[in-house]
């Protein structure tokens, strides 16, 4: 049986345990997040939304989301 | 008589009155406190997503974008590299490039760094931004602003959140006279009749957060701030009479008996 590699990411500051190959896509989504409400930077990249279902996530990669907040 | 438009970079605004969003109880209260000024911005800051609480309410349920102007800042940055970071994230969000700037040099007083200011200032502009700029009371500085593109000089009362008022309406004045820019005053705003002063001194809007999520009454205060904005700048375009030592009748000396 081929044995499943696991990688770890950094999710807003958070470790994150995820499949080599999972999509960022993937991510987003798991999280129930709005593409439409929020901003994607991966290894401190802005991400291009309508292209997260073709980024891979690789060991290390450091993602941040964003939205926004009340503020003065 | 022509219809008197807040204009911001050729976009035509009706309400002289931008809000804050920040340090309300709730979303409810905001949403509320927004409506009720008549605002048709409102500032938005940009923060990390809570991955862990994933029913958390989101500002956008409550404050829709396609109904309101969000002018998203870049609150708490303290370096211009933060808040290029800030800003360019703020238009991947939704494309919005109307965005205010500021750019904080100290934590105690939160007075702005405007050297930082005037860097990011200039590259936001180069990169197709519409730079909305909070800065200091300084004409010199607004006018180096307005040299490296900004499309509107925000400068502020009084620190942030000190409710102080305008403290210096001589540089108020000065800047005014100096610049075709919208001239807003941001920050440092206590009650109704600061606001008004702002717009009879000529400048064109203000931006209130705190002074309205903080009063006691917030809903109540908004009102108050929504005409507060009217009368002052109705007086400013009024024409306001002399100013005398001595007293002037009201009512003619004609048929006294």
């Amino acid at each position: 049986m081929k044995k499943i590699k696991k990688i770890k990411i950094n999710l807003n500051g958070k470790a994150l345990f995820l499949t080599k190959g999972t999509s960022l896509y993937k991510v987003i989504k798991k999280n129930k997040l709005e593409s439409n409400k929020i901003a994607i930077e991966l290894n401190r990249e802005i991400i291009n939304k309508k292209k997260i279902d073709k980024i891979f996530l690789k060991n290390r990669d450091k993602i941040e989301i964003v939205h926004f907040i009340g503020g003065g | 008589m022509k219809k008197d438009f807040f204009k911001i970079s050729k976009k035509k605004f009706k309400s002289r009155l931008i809000v804050g969003t920040g340090k309300y109880k709730n979303f409810v209260e905001c949403s509320k406190a927004v409506k009720a000024s008549g605002a048709d911005i409102v500032t938005v800051a940009v923060r990390r997503v809570n991955i862990s609480d994933k029913k958390k309410p989101m500002l956008m349920d409550y404050l829709d974008p396609k109904k309101i102007t969000y002018l998203p800042n870049t609150a708490g940055c303290f370096s211009s590299g933060e808040a290029l970071r800030t800003l360019r994230l703020a238009r991947e969000i939704g494309g919005w490039k109307l965005v205010k700037l500021e750019v904080l040099g100290d934590k105690k007083s939160l007075l702005p760094d405007m050297i930082e200011t005037l860097k990011s200032t200039e590259v936001l502009s180069k990169e197709g931004f519409k730079v909305m700029v909070y800065c200091n009371d300084d004409p010199l500085m607004a006018k180096r602003l307005e040299d490296v593109g900004a499309v509107a000089i925000m400068p502020l009362a009084a620190p942030i959140g000190s409710g102080l008022g305008i403290q210096n309406y001589t540089n108020i004045r000065i800047i005014r006279k100096q610049t075709k820019l919208p001239l807003i005053i941001d920050a440092g705003i206590g009650e109704a009749s600061d606001a008004a002063i702002a717009l009879e001194l000529g400048c064109d809007g203000v931006l209130i957060n705190t002074a309205i999520a903080l009063a006691k009454k917030p809903i109540e205060m908004a009102i108050a701030m929504k005409y507060a904005v009217i009368a002052g700048r109705k007086s400013f375009l009024s024409g306001r009479i002399k100013k005398n030592i001595t007293g002037f009748a009201s009512t003619t000396k004609k048929g006294i008996i």
